[in-house]
């Protein structure tokens, strides 16, 4: 009951806020075209894009004749659902990023705006780099991309996604070592302020998640648990912010939702007892049926990780793109009056995605904690099969 | 194609930060949480079990109370029970004690008033008849005071003998 009631009033607020900023979101995005001409860089998509930019702006039909590039949605949604070398702001103005390449013949670190948004090659000391599609490639004396020296190099840069990243992990490192002092401060006593808003999500993740699946033996992996949670949690809710330290499509990006369904996968593996085993190696089936049954119970470790790793990056990717194509409408067809369709549209399906992005992350630690309870399943469970 | 193709950075960086918030939020957040939370709910736990213990402690002391009222109660009733009865008797007593009290006293008044009376009834009875006498001899030195009154009553008495 108790709870329940601090829940309450929190999540109510939450959902103002958050529906306010998608209602931000809607009228953000609706800037897009500008980032995804600007990126592109090619001189017919800046001029379509003018028009564009004439018809939303003056609603002046005397544009509506220019040299047309017909507007690609499809362009401009799987753009920001990419990763980038720089973090794009408004208009023509973007922050660079900072480039990090493990090379055979070193490490080299520089500035993205070296490339002036992809349209010029960078040389260091080493090689002469070039963006090509948003990919670091190497080229060769020639100027022609130099297959085999490309491959040979590590782009580990701070991308978009990577700082949106360490911005996340910076808020949940705050946020949570704020409430662990708040905790140290009120032994004993009721939670105060934000740690009272924490504080039921933590009891869900112990309550509902952990204890349920893992029973006696949950204690153990509540920190791998909760960091999950709220890692994803955080990244899901940081996406959904259209502007600056938002907007990155982190947890929707499948090297993101790899590692964790990596962790996951490790932590499952790692503490798997006998009964885990067994039941791969030694099912409860007559011996003829073995040969089946192994190999697909083999396959059964892995596929449960690659499940969650790809249902975390369907979802949210999803839902970009949702929120992404519903603006778009209203460059297809190049009418401000659509807005009124599509705004609320958006703002309906924003309002979604929160949920969304609560209940991935939910299903993500639930389905690890069912993973990792099966693993460490005690033996006089196993008996009754 | 792009989209499902994980890049080498992003999965390096996710995997140290990963690494990062497991350990730091491992050690100087989660620990110190659960704690504090299974810490309070035990305090919690401790203080309501106390709090039904009270209470349970509180009714006993209630239902002794009660008892003890009860049995207090009782033994006013029979102490003031035996104080009536006490009192009951002691009048009764008294009453009895003046009673025969007043009977003797009114039987030894009775005898009195019988000596009383007979001592006087005896002097009147003596005063009679002294003044009998004394009117006798009166009466009969009148009478007798001439020889023919004395003679008449010989000759009278005489008379009466030989009646008889």
């Amino acid at each position: 009951m108790r709870r329940i009631g601090f829940f309450k009033p929190n999540l109510n607020k939450f959902i103002l806020v958050f529906a306010f900023l998608s209602f931000n979101t809607a009228i953000l995005f609706a800037n897009e075209p500008t980032k995804n001409a600007d990126s592109v860089h090619t001189e017919a998509v800046i001029e379509a894009n003018d028009s564009l930019h004439a018809t939303t702006d003056s609603v002046a039909p005397a544009h509506e004749n220019a040299a047309e590039e017909k507007f690609n949605p499809s362009e401009l949604i799987l753009e920001h659902i990419a990763d980038a070398h720089e973090w794009h702001l408004w208009g023509h103005t973007s922050i660079p990023l900072p480039i990090i390449l493990y090379t055979p013949k070193g490490l080299e670190v520089f500035s993205s705006s070296h490339f002036h948004h992809g349209e010029q090659a960078y040389t260091s000391a080493n090689y002469t780099y070039k963006l090509e599609e948003n990919k670091i490639v190497v080229l060769n004396a020639e100027n022609e991309v130099d297959e085999v020296a490309t491959k040979s190099i590590i782009d580990i840069s701070i991308t978009k996604n990577v700082c949106s990243l360490l911005i996340s992990v910076a808020l949940l490192l705050f946020i949570f070592l704020s409430v662990a002092k708040a905790y140290k401060k009120t032994v004993g006593k009721a939670p105060k302020g934000f740690q009272s808003m924490i504080e039921p999500i933590i009891l869900f993740v112990r309550d509902d998640v952990a204890k349920p699946n893992l029973g006696h033996k949950y204690a153990k992996f509540m920190p791998f648990l909760l960091t999950v949670f709220f890692f994803i949690w955080i990244n899901n809710m940081m996406g959904l912010i259209p502007f600056f330290p938002g907007g990155a499509n982190v947890s929707g990006n499948i090297a993101f939702t790899m590692v964790l369904a990596l962790f996951t996968f490790i932590v499952i593996t790692v503490n798997g007892g006998k009964v885990y085993w067994s039941h791969i190696f030694a099912p409860h089936v007559p011996w003829w049926l073995y040969p089946l049954l192994v190999p697909v119970e083999i396959f059964g470790m892995f596929t449960k990780p690659i499940a969650l790793m790809i249902r975390l990056f369907a979802n949210i990717t999803a839902g970009h793109i949702l929120v992404l194509s519903l603006i778009s409408l209203i460059f297809i067809f190049k009418s401000a009056a659509i807005a009124t369709v599509a705004v609320p549209f958006t703002v309906f399906i924003s309002v979604i995605e929160l949920l969304v992005a609560f209940l991935q992350a939910y299903i993500f630690t639930m389905l690890a904690a069912l993973f990792i309870g099966m693993a460490v399943e005690e033996p006089h469970a196993e008996d009754h099969h | 194609m792009e989209l499902v193709t994980p890049s080498i950075g992003l999965v390096f960086w996710t995997t140290i930060a990963f690494l990062v918030l497991i350990f730091v939020l491992g050690k100087f957040a989660w620990k110190p949480i659960m704690q504090a939370l299974s810490e309070r709910e035990q305090s919690i736990e401790d203080a309501l079990s106390s709090a039904e213990k009270a209470k349970e402690e509180l009714t006993r002391l209630n239902n002794e109370s009660e008892q003890l009222l009860k049995v207090a109660r009782a033994e006013r009733d029979t102490i003031l029970k035996e104080a009536k009865q006490l009192r009951d008797n002691m009048v009764a007593d008294a009453k009895g004690i003046a009673q025969t009290e007043a009977n003797k006293m009114i039987a030894k008044a009775k005898v009195e008033i019988d000596n009383e009376k007979t001592a006087a009834l005896a002097e009147v009875k003596s005063q009679v008849a002294n003044l009998s006498i004394e009117i006798a001899e009166k009466v009969l030195r009148k009478q007798l005071e001439d020889k023919s009154k004395q003679e008449a009553l010989v000759a009278d008495l005489l008379k009466e003998v030989k009646l008889s």
